[in-house]
Protein backbone atom coordinates (compact mmCIF):
# COMPACT_ATOMS: atom_id res chain seq x y z
CA UNK A 1 0.00 0.00 0.00
CA UNK A 2 2.64 2.78 0.73
CA UNK A 3 5.40 2.93 -0.64
CA UNK A 4 7.49 4.88 1.81
CA UNK A 5 10.60 3.21 3.22
CA UNK A 6 9.96 2.45 6.59
CA UNK A 7 12.77 2.38 8.97
CA UNK A 8 13.96 -0.62 10.36
CA UNK A 9 12.59 -1.61 13.91
CA UNK A 10 9.49 1.28 13.26
CA UNK A 11 7.20 -1.83 14.24
CA UNK A 12 9.53 -2.26 17.88
CA UNK A 13 9.76 1.34 18.46
CA UNK A 14 6.05 1.75 18.24
CA UNK A 15 5.32 -1.27 20.06
CA UNK A 16 7.32 -0.09 23.03
CA UNK A 17 6.83 3.56 23.08
CA UNK A 18 3.38 3.10 24.34
CA UNK A 19 5.23 1.38 27.66
CA UNK A 20 7.57 3.84 28.26
CA UNK A 21 8.37 6.72 26.73
CA UNK A 22 4.75 7.36 26.53
CA UNK A 23 2.81 5.52 28.77
CA UNK A 24 -0.49 7.07 28.75
CA UNK A 25 -1.42 6.94 32.09
CA UNK A 26 2.00 8.06 33.85
CA UNK A 27 3.25 9.93 31.25
CA UNK A 28 0.40 11.65 29.84
CA UNK A 29 -2.00 11.14 32.69
CA UNK A 30 -4.77 10.14 30.77
CA UNK A 31 -7.35 7.21 31.99
CA UNK A 32 -6.57 8.43 35.09
CA UNK A 33 -10.65 7.31 36.75
CA UNK A 34 -10.05 3.54 36.20
CA UNK A 35 -6.40 3.89 37.27
CA UNK A 36 -7.48 4.83 41.07
CA UNK A 37 -11.13 3.45 41.52
CA UNK A 38 -10.35 -0.41 40.07
CA UNK A 39 -6.61 -1.01 41.46
CA UNK A 40 -7.80 -2.24 44.71
CA UNK A 41 -6.68 -5.44 43.81
CA UNK A 42 -4.22 -7.01 41.18
CA UNK A 43 -6.42 -9.18 40.08
CA UNK A 44 -9.31 -6.36 39.23
CA UNK A 45 -6.72 -4.20 37.68
CA UNK A 46 -5.30 -6.89 35.77
CA UNK A 47 -9.14 -7.37 34.50
CA UNK A 48 -9.74 -3.48 33.88
CA UNK A 49 -6.40 -3.50 31.73
CA UNK A 50 -7.69 -6.14 29.35
CA UNK A 51 -11.05 -5.11 29.00
CA UNK A 52 -9.47 -1.69 28.16
CA UNK A 53 -6.66 -3.10 25.64
CA UNK A 54 -9.35 -5.10 24.33
CA UNK A 55 -11.35 -1.96 23.53
CA UNK A 56 -8.57 -0.20 22.22
CA UNK A 57 -7.33 -2.88 20.04
CA UNK A 58 -11.04 -3.30 18.12
CA UNK A 59 -11.82 0.48 17.90
CA UNK A 60 -8.16 1.21 16.74
CA UNK A 61 -8.12 -1.39 13.88
CA UNK A 62 -11.76 -0.09 12.65
CA UNK A 63 -11.05 3.91 13.03
CA UNK A 64 -8.07 3.05 10.79
CA UNK A 65 -10.50 0.78 8.22
CA UNK A 66 -12.48 3.66 7.96
CA UNK A 67 -10.19 6.50 8.19
CA UNK A 68 -10.95 7.51 4.52
CA UNK A 69 -14.53 7.16 4.74
CA UNK A 70 -15.72 9.14 7.68
CA UNK A 71 -15.63 12.58 7.13
CA UNK A 72 -13.55 15.40 8.67
CA UNK A 73 -16.72 17.15 10.25
CA UNK A 74 -18.09 14.18 12.10
CA UNK A 75 -15.22 12.77 13.21
CA UNK A 76 -15.40 12.76 17.05
CA UNK A 77 -19.01 11.49 17.07
CA UNK A 78 -18.12 8.40 14.94
CA UNK A 79 -15.31 7.78 16.72
CA UNK A 80 -17.26 7.81 20.14
CA UNK A 81 -20.63 5.73 18.69
CA UNK A 82 -17.53 3.02 17.23
CA UNK A 83 -16.00 3.04 21.00
CA UNK A 84 -19.50 2.81 23.07
CA UNK A 85 -20.22 0.15 20.62
CA UNK A 86 -17.40 -1.95 21.40
CA UNK A 87 -17.31 -1.27 25.07
CA UNK A 88 -20.66 -2.57 25.06
CA UNK A 89 -19.87 -5.56 23.78
CA UNK A 90 -17.34 -5.80 26.33
CA UNK A 91 -19.73 -4.96 28.98
CA UNK A 92 -22.21 -8.09 27.45
CA UNK A 93 -18.99 -10.62 27.27
CA UNK A 94 -17.89 -9.80 30.81
CA UNK A 95 -21.48 -10.21 32.15
CA UNK A 96 -21.87 -13.24 30.73
CA UNK A 97 -18.75 -15.19 31.56
CA UNK A 98 -16.79 -13.53 34.12
CA UNK A 99 -19.74 -12.19 36.21
CA UNK A 100 -17.51 -11.59 39.09
CA UNK A 101 -15.05 -9.28 36.88
CA UNK A 102 -18.31 -7.13 36.31
CA UNK A 103 -19.82 -6.67 39.25
CA UNK A 104 -16.10 -5.65 40.35
CA UNK A 105 -15.62 -2.99 37.89
CA UNK A 106 -19.10 -1.66 38.09
CA UNK A 107 -19.51 0.95 36.22
CA UNK A 108 -16.26 1.51 35.28
CA UNK A 109 -16.51 -0.92 32.00
CA UNK A 110 -19.36 1.37 30.43
CA UNK A 111 -16.82 4.59 31.04
CA UNK A 112 -14.25 3.18 29.00
CA UNK A 113 -16.16 4.67 26.55
CA UNK A 114 -15.19 8.08 28.28
CA UNK A 115 -11.06 7.00 28.77
CA UNK A 116 -9.57 10.01 26.61
CA UNK A 117 -6.44 7.57 25.79
CA UNK A 118 -9.05 5.39 23.43
CA UNK A 119 -10.34 8.66 21.83
CA UNK A 120 -7.13 10.16 21.50
CA UNK A 121 -5.59 7.21 19.85
CA UNK A 122 -8.44 6.75 17.89
CA UNK A 123 -7.66 11.03 16.59
CA UNK A 124 -4.28 11.11 16.90
CA UNK A 125 -3.26 7.45 15.21
CA UNK A 126 -6.06 5.30 14.17
CA UNK A 127 -7.28 8.17 11.70
CA UNK A 128 -4.07 8.63 10.37
CA UNK A 129 -2.27 5.54 9.90
CA UNK A 130 -2.55 1.77 8.37
CA UNK A 131 -4.22 -0.79 10.10
CA UNK A 132 -1.32 -2.67 10.94
CA UNK A 133 0.54 0.45 12.95
CA UNK A 134 -2.70 1.23 14.74
CA UNK A 135 -3.02 -2.31 15.95
CA UNK A 136 0.85 -1.88 17.29
CA UNK A 137 -0.27 1.23 18.93
CA UNK A 138 -3.01 0.15 20.60
CA UNK A 139 -1.12 -2.71 21.41
CA UNK A 140 1.38 -0.66 23.27
CA UNK A 141 -0.80 2.05 24.90
CA UNK A 142 -3.06 -1.30 26.07
CA UNK A 143 -0.05 -3.43 27.16
CA UNK A 144 1.49 0.18 28.65
CA UNK A 145 -1.70 0.67 30.57
CA UNK A 146 -2.23 -2.41 31.76
CA UNK A 147 1.31 -2.21 33.28
CA UNK A 148 0.95 1.22 34.81
CA UNK A 149 -2.02 0.31 36.72
CA UNK A 150 -0.85 -3.29 38.10
CA UNK A 151 1.96 -1.18 39.15
CA UNK A 152 -0.55 0.43 41.33
CA UNK A 153 -2.38 -2.07 42.03
CA UNK A 154 0.80 -4.16 43.84
CA UNK A 155 1.53 -1.32 46.20
CA UNK A 156 -2.53 -1.06 47.11
CA UNK A 157 -3.27 -4.84 47.72
CA UNK A 158 0.26 -5.17 49.18
CA UNK A 159 0.35 -1.97 51.81
CA UNK A 160 -3.84 -2.15 52.00
CA UNK A 161 -4.19 -6.19 52.56
CA UNK A 162 -0.68 -7.41 53.50
CA UNK A 163 -1.24 -10.12 50.97
CA UNK A 164 -1.99 -11.40 47.56
CA UNK A 165 -4.72 -12.85 46.46
CA UNK A 166 -5.80 -14.73 43.36
CA UNK A 167 -9.14 -16.58 42.21
CA UNK A 168 -11.39 -13.80 43.84
CA UNK A 169 -12.30 -12.06 40.08
CA UNK A 170 -11.12 -14.72 38.00
CA UNK A 171 -12.90 -17.17 38.95
CA UNK A 172 -11.70 -20.31 36.94
CA UNK A 173 -8.68 -20.30 38.86
CA UNK A 174 -8.13 -21.74 41.65
CA UNK A 175 -8.32 -19.24 44.74
CA UNK A 176 -5.45 -18.41 46.62
CA UNK A 177 -3.96 -16.42 48.85
CA UNK A 178 -0.16 -15.32 50.10
CA UNK A 179 -0.13 -13.59 53.19
CA UNK A 180 3.06 -11.22 53.67
CA UNK A 181 2.56 -8.73 56.26
CA UNK A 182 1.08 -10.94 59.24
CA UNK A 183 -2.76 -9.71 59.98
CA UNK A 184 -3.39 -7.00 62.01
CA UNK A 185 -0.22 -4.93 60.88
CA UNK A 186 -1.29 -3.98 57.10
CA UNK A 187 -1.97 -0.25 56.32
CA UNK A 188 -5.86 -0.67 55.66
CA UNK A 189 -5.87 3.56 54.41
CA UNK A 190 -4.31 2.20 50.75
CA UNK A 191 -7.76 0.15 49.97
CA UNK A 192 -9.42 3.34 50.68
CA UNK A 193 -9.60 6.55 48.00
CA UNK A 194 -6.91 8.16 49.22
CA UNK A 195 -4.42 5.34 49.17
CA UNK A 196 -5.01 5.75 45.85
CA UNK A 197 -4.11 9.28 45.58
CA UNK A 198 -1.16 8.46 47.90
CA UNK A 199 0.49 5.36 45.38
CA UNK A 200 -0.23 7.33 42.51
CA UNK A 201 0.93 11.27 43.45
CA UNK A 202 4.42 9.15 44.81
CA UNK A 203 4.77 7.41 41.62
CA UNK A 204 4.96 10.32 39.31
CA UNK A 205 6.70 11.85 42.35
CA UNK A 206 9.76 9.00 41.82
CA UNK A 207 9.40 9.33 37.46
CA UNK A 208 9.84 13.50 37.78
CA UNK A 209 12.92 12.74 40.26
CA UNK A 210 14.59 9.92 38.12
CA UNK A 211 13.45 12.91 35.11
CA UNK A 212 15.23 15.11 37.17
CA UNK A 213 18.52 13.24 37.96
CA UNK A 214 19.05 12.88 34.23
CA UNK A 215 18.64 16.32 33.22
CA UNK A 216 21.01 17.54 35.84
CA UNK A 217 23.28 14.55 34.83
CA UNK A 218 23.24 15.64 31.11
CA UNK A 219 23.25 19.09 32.03
CA UNK A 220 26.78 18.71 34.38
CA UNK A 221 28.30 16.85 31.58
CA UNK A 222 27.11 19.48 29.07
CA UNK A 223 28.83 21.68 31.27
CA UNK A 224 32.24 19.55 31.39
CA UNK A 225 32.26 18.85 27.64
CA UNK A 226 31.93 23.22 27.10
CA UNK A 227 34.77 23.47 29.84
CA UNK A 228 36.91 21.09 27.88
CA UNK A 229 36.55 22.19 24.95
CA UNK A 230 37.41 25.65 26.01
CA UNK A 231 40.37 24.46 27.42
CA UNK A 232 41.53 23.06 24.25
CA UNK A 233 40.95 26.01 22.24
CA UNK A 234 43.00 27.96 25.19
CA UNK A 235 45.70 25.18 24.89
CA UNK A 236 44.99 25.68 20.90
CA UNK A 237 45.60 29.71 21.09
CA UNK A 238 48.21 29.73 23.36
CA UNK A 239 50.46 26.58 21.07
CA UNK A 240 49.14 29.10 18.38
CA UNK A 241 50.59 32.34 19.76
CA UNK A 242 53.76 30.46 21.25
CA UNK A 243 54.76 29.13 17.67
CA UNK A 244 53.86 32.80 16.71
CA UNK A 245 57.15 34.11 19.08
CA UNK A 246 59.35 31.43 17.93
CA UNK B 1 -42.43 15.65 53.71
CA UNK B 2 -41.01 11.93 54.09
CA UNK B 3 -40.14 12.54 50.54
CA UNK B 4 -38.80 16.05 51.07
CA UNK B 5 -36.62 14.75 53.51
CA UNK B 6 -35.09 11.96 52.25
CA UNK B 7 -34.47 13.83 49.04
CA UNK B 8 -32.41 16.19 50.97
CA UNK B 9 -30.36 13.78 52.48
CA UNK B 10 -29.54 11.84 49.31
CA UNK B 11 -28.58 15.43 47.87
CA UNK B 12 -26.16 15.86 50.92
CA UNK B 13 -24.96 12.21 50.92
CA UNK B 14 -24.06 12.04 47.25
CA UNK B 15 -22.45 15.34 47.61
CA UNK B 16 -20.31 15.10 50.49
CA UNK B 17 -19.97 11.51 51.97
CA UNK B 18 -20.20 9.58 48.67
CA UNK B 19 -18.09 12.73 46.90
CA UNK B 20 -18.12 12.14 43.05
CA UNK B 21 -14.20 13.43 42.59
CA UNK B 22 -12.51 11.88 46.00
CA UNK B 23 -14.21 8.91 46.77
CA UNK B 24 -16.14 7.57 43.53
CA UNK B 25 -13.26 9.07 41.07
CA UNK B 26 -15.22 10.36 38.53
CA UNK B 27 -14.03 13.11 36.64
CA UNK B 28 -10.38 13.18 37.70
CA UNK B 29 -9.31 14.35 34.54
CA UNK B 30 -10.54 17.85 34.43
CA UNK B 31 -10.38 17.61 38.53
CA UNK B 32 -6.71 17.62 37.64
CA UNK B 33 -6.67 19.46 34.41
CA UNK B 34 -8.79 22.54 35.06
CA UNK B 35 -8.19 23.37 38.59
CA UNK B 36 -5.24 25.55 37.95
CA UNK B 37 -7.08 28.56 38.45
CA UNK B 38 -9.79 29.24 40.46
CA UNK B 39 -11.98 31.40 37.62
CA UNK B 40 -12.05 28.29 35.65
CA UNK B 41 -12.39 25.63 37.90
CA UNK B 42 -16.05 27.88 38.65
CA UNK B 43 -16.76 27.77 34.90
CA UNK B 44 -15.63 24.22 34.63
CA UNK B 45 -17.91 23.20 37.89
CA UNK B 46 -21.32 25.51 36.55
CA UNK B 47 -21.26 23.24 32.93
CA UNK B 48 -21.06 20.36 34.82
CA UNK B 49 -24.39 21.05 36.83
CA UNK B 50 -25.90 22.37 33.77
CA UNK B 51 -24.90 19.50 31.71
CA UNK B 52 -25.60 16.63 34.01
CA UNK B 53 -29.00 17.55 35.28
CA UNK B 54 -29.40 18.11 31.61
CA UNK B 55 -28.12 14.36 30.89
CA UNK B 56 -30.26 13.27 33.98
CA UNK B 57 -33.31 14.67 32.56
CA UNK B 58 -32.98 13.23 29.11
CA UNK B 59 -31.19 9.87 29.94
CA UNK B 60 -34.00 8.46 32.71
CA UNK B 61 -36.58 9.14 29.92
CA UNK B 62 -35.28 8.32 27.37
CA UNK B 63 -33.95 4.50 29.30
CA UNK B 64 -37.59 3.92 30.64
CA UNK B 65 -39.89 5.27 27.79
CA UNK B 66 -38.00 4.32 24.65
CA UNK B 67 -35.01 1.78 25.16
CA UNK B 68 -36.82 -0.65 27.44
CA UNK B 69 -40.11 -0.80 25.66
CA UNK B 70 -38.54 -1.09 22.30
CA UNK B 71 -36.29 -3.97 23.48
CA UNK B 72 -32.80 -2.78 23.75
CA UNK B 73 -32.13 -1.93 26.87
CA UNK B 74 -28.54 -2.98 26.30
CA UNK B 75 -27.64 -0.03 24.20
CA UNK B 76 -27.85 2.65 26.83
CA UNK B 77 -24.72 3.66 26.75
CA UNK B 78 -24.11 4.12 23.59
CA UNK B 79 -27.29 6.08 23.70
CA UNK B 80 -26.22 7.85 26.57
CA UNK B 81 -22.82 8.87 25.25
CA UNK B 82 -25.02 10.15 21.70
CA UNK B 83 -27.47 12.02 23.99
CA UNK B 84 -24.26 13.55 25.84
CA UNK B 85 -22.02 14.78 22.83
CA UNK B 86 -24.94 16.07 21.10
CA UNK B 87 -26.67 17.56 24.46
CA UNK B 88 -23.03 19.59 25.07
CA UNK B 89 -22.87 20.71 21.57
CA UNK B 90 -26.37 22.43 21.36
CA UNK B 91 -25.90 23.68 24.64
CA UNK B 92 -23.10 25.22 23.42
CA UNK B 93 -25.08 26.77 20.48
CA UNK B 94 -27.87 27.92 22.69
CA UNK B 95 -25.66 29.87 25.01
CA UNK B 96 -23.75 31.44 22.28
CA UNK B 97 -27.27 33.10 20.89
CA UNK B 98 -28.45 33.69 24.09
CA UNK B 99 -25.78 34.82 26.23
CA UNK B 100 -22.67 35.85 24.81
CA UNK B 101 -20.92 36.67 28.52
CA UNK B 102 -21.87 33.40 29.66
CA UNK B 103 -19.90 31.42 27.02
CA UNK B 104 -17.06 33.15 26.58
CA UNK B 105 -16.53 32.00 30.26
CA UNK B 106 -18.00 28.43 29.98
CA UNK B 107 -17.35 28.08 26.24
CA UNK B 108 -14.11 26.39 26.43
CA UNK B 109 -15.09 23.93 28.92
CA UNK B 110 -18.31 22.47 27.13
CA UNK B 111 -16.29 20.16 24.80
CA UNK B 112 -14.00 19.21 27.44
CA UNK B 113 -17.42 17.44 29.08
CA UNK B 114 -18.02 15.33 26.72
CA UNK B 115 -14.99 13.04 28.00
CA UNK B 116 -15.60 13.75 31.66
CA UNK B 117 -16.76 10.63 33.46
CA UNK B 118 -19.30 12.18 35.51
CA UNK B 119 -21.68 13.02 33.41
CA UNK B 120 -21.81 9.86 31.85
CA UNK B 121 -21.44 7.86 35.63
CA UNK B 122 -24.24 9.73 36.59
CA UNK B 123 -26.57 8.68 33.83
CA UNK B 124 -25.56 5.10 33.63
CA UNK B 125 -25.45 4.99 37.77
CA UNK B 126 -29.49 5.98 37.77
CA UNK B 127 -29.59 3.29 35.26
CA UNK B 128 -27.90 0.29 37.15
CA UNK B 129 -29.12 0.93 40.09
CA UNK B 130 -32.50 1.31 39.38
CA UNK B 131 -33.34 4.58 40.29
CA UNK B 132 -36.89 6.74 40.10
CA UNK B 133 -36.99 9.87 38.61
CA UNK B 134 -36.79 11.60 42.10
CA UNK B 135 -33.92 9.60 43.19
CA UNK B 136 -32.33 9.93 39.76
CA UNK B 137 -32.25 13.64 40.11
CA UNK B 138 -30.98 13.96 43.52
CA UNK B 139 -28.17 11.80 42.09
CA UNK B 140 -27.68 14.07 39.29
CA UNK B 141 -28.32 17.30 41.64
CA UNK B 142 -26.09 16.10 44.29
CA UNK B 143 -22.73 14.66 42.07
CA UNK B 144 -22.66 17.57 40.32
CA UNK B 145 -22.61 20.15 43.08
CA UNK B 146 -20.12 18.11 44.52
CA UNK B 147 -17.81 17.99 41.88
CA UNK B 148 -18.27 22.04 41.18
CA UNK B 149 -17.69 22.25 45.58
CA UNK B 150 -14.80 20.52 45.35
CA UNK B 151 -13.12 21.32 41.83
CA UNK B 152 -13.65 25.28 43.19
CA UNK B 153 -11.61 24.08 46.92
CA UNK B 154 -8.82 22.28 45.18
CA UNK B 155 -8.48 25.43 42.56
CA UNK B 156 -8.05 27.70 45.81
CA UNK B 157 -5.71 25.07 47.66
CA UNK B 158 -3.44 25.11 44.20
CA UNK B 159 -3.33 28.34 43.48
CA UNK B 160 -1.48 28.52 46.72
CA UNK B 161 1.13 25.44 46.10
CA UNK B 162 2.26 27.17 43.67
CA UNK B 163 4.38 29.61 45.78
CA UNK B 164 4.86 26.59 48.36
CA UNK B 165 8.68 25.45 48.67
CA UNK B 166 7.66 22.11 47.63
CA UNK B 167 10.32 19.19 46.92
CA UNK B 168 11.71 19.57 43.25
CA UNK B 169 10.24 16.08 42.52
CA UNK B 170 6.74 16.72 43.50
CA UNK B 171 6.59 19.73 42.44
CA UNK B 172 3.33 20.22 39.82
CA UNK B 173 0.94 16.76 39.95
CA UNK B 174 2.56 15.10 42.85
CA UNK B 175 1.68 17.47 45.30
CA UNK B 176 -1.65 18.06 43.98
CA UNK B 177 -2.46 14.62 44.68
CA UNK B 178 -1.08 14.40 47.76
CA UNK B 179 -3.89 17.55 48.68
CA UNK B 180 -6.54 15.97 47.07
CA UNK B 181 -5.59 12.46 49.51
CA UNK B 182 -5.81 15.28 52.88
CA UNK B 183 -8.97 16.46 51.08
CA UNK B 184 -10.41 12.92 50.76
CA UNK B 185 -9.37 11.76 54.30
CA UNK B 186 -11.21 14.66 55.45
CA UNK B 187 -14.08 13.76 53.93
CA UNK B 188 -13.73 10.09 54.91
CA UNK B 189 -14.89 11.94 58.33
CA UNK B 190 -18.16 12.33 57.43
CA UNK B 191 -18.42 8.83 56.42
CA UNK B 192 -22.04 7.36 58.60
CA UNK B 193 -23.18 10.56 59.03
CA UNK B 194 -26.60 9.49 57.79
CA UNK B 195 -26.04 5.59 58.71
CA UNK B 196 -28.88 6.24 61.56
CA UNK B 197 -31.31 8.25 58.92
CA UNK B 198 -30.88 6.74 55.41
CA UNK B 199 -31.97 3.00 55.08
Amino acid sequence: MDKIKREKGYTKANFLKGLFVENPLFVSILGTCPALATTKTVEAAFGMGLLFTIVLLCSNVLVSLLRKLIPEEIRTPSYIVIIATFVTMVKMFTNAFLPELYSTLGVFISLIVVNCIVLGRAEAYASKNNVFDSFIDALGMGVGYTLAIILMAIFREFLGTGAFSIGTVFTFIPAAKLQIIPKGYEISLFQTPVGAFIVFALILAVIAFIKNRKAELKFNLDKQEKIRKAQEAKLKAQEAANGGNK
Amino acid sequence: MKIFISFILAIVSSMLIDNVVLSRFYGICPFLGVSKKTKSSIGMGAAVIFVIMLATLICWPLYNYVLVPAGIPFLDTVAYILVIACLVQLVGLFIKKYSPTLYKSLGIYLPLITTNCAVLGVAQGNTDQGYTFLEALANGLGTSIGFFLIIVTFSCVRTRLDSANTPKAFKGLPIALITAAIMAIALMGLQGLFSGVIK
